[in-house]
């Protein structure tokens, strides 16, 4: 599923509170560091994984290194729901027709 | 909009299609009797009970949630807006374990809008970052500006069908 990555590395509280970190805009992994419970070794490993997951992505800063949240990480799980819906609004689409063809005056309840 | 809020935003999923069916019928349809239509598979129930009815209750402030064949009930969200035949705003507080988690809201909406004989459904799911962030202080983002979305929006709902 091509969704599942993104939803296996937010699944874990820690790397959710390190990937909540890089809403405010580009941030070092010395500052999550500072800001969290975890050593900065911890704190680049959830970062590899969010990465490899897509949902994050760094940039060069002088001799630093600034994480971001990648758009495109987050992009994969709307397409997933995209595609969910599609499905869903398709089967309801002929339910509803179905429906109207054979019963045009359906009442609930 | 600030840019740091941009940042994190997540485009949501909007969705058109024409029925053929009045909006009252299409309505019905959707709210009543989804269990007609819901994927089973697409149950969330921690029992693991085969999905016997999905269940919107009929007025703002309702629960929506599923009943297992065993009488268990799992929820899944809570119905915001229940305006028939025009529109229902529903919380899918479902997290992206797919478990119900009533801390995080994101929203679905569905409008119904006739034309002739015919209706146009748009179902809009937003605030899609939330499932990423789990914002504490979701209201900033509420409060951000949803411009270009309302824009998109009223497009559809006039008619103009984006695809």
């Amino acid at each position: 599923m091509p969704y599942a990555h993104a939803l296996a590395a937010l699944a874990d509280p820690t790397r959710r509170a390190v990937f909540e970190r890089l809403r405010a805009g580009p941030i070092s992994v010395g500052d999550i560091a500072a800001e969290l419970p975890v050593s900065r070794p911890a704190v680049s490993q959830h970062l590899k994984v969010l990465k490899d997951a897509g949902l994050v992505r760094h940039e060069a800063a002088g001799t630093r290194r600034l994480y971001e949240v990648d758009p495109r990480g987050l992009g994969e799980l709307r397409s997933w729901l995209d595609r969910f819906w599609t499905e869903a609004l398709d089967a309801f689409k002929a339910e509803a027709e179905r429906q109207s063809h054979h019963r045009p005056r359906k009442r609930s309840r | 909009m600030n840019a740091t809020t941009a940042a994190a935003h997540v485009e949501p999923v909007v969705k058109t299609l024409r029925v053929k069916a009045t909006a009252r019928h299409a309505f019905e349809v959707f709210t009543a009797d989804i269990t007609r239509w819901w994927n089973r598979n697409h149950s969330i129930n921690p029992t693991r009970s085969p999905l016997a009815k999905v269940v919107m209750e009929p007025k703002a402030g309702g629960r929506w949630y599923e009943l297992g064949e065993d009488g268990s009930e799992c929820e899944w969200g809570k119905v915001l807006a229940w305006d028939p035949p025009r529109r229902v705003v529903l919380a899918w507080q479902i997290s992206t374990q797919w478990t119900f988690d009533a801390s995080l809201h994101t929203e679905l909406e569905v409008r119904f809008e006739p034309q002739g004989s015919e209706t146009l459904v748009t179902l809009e799911h937003r605030f899609l970052e939330r499932w990423g962030e789990k914002a504490r202080e979701t209201r900033e983002m509420v409060d951000g500006g949803w411009g270009g979305l309302l824009e998109r929006f009223a497009a559809s709902a006039e008619g103009r069908d984006p695809e």
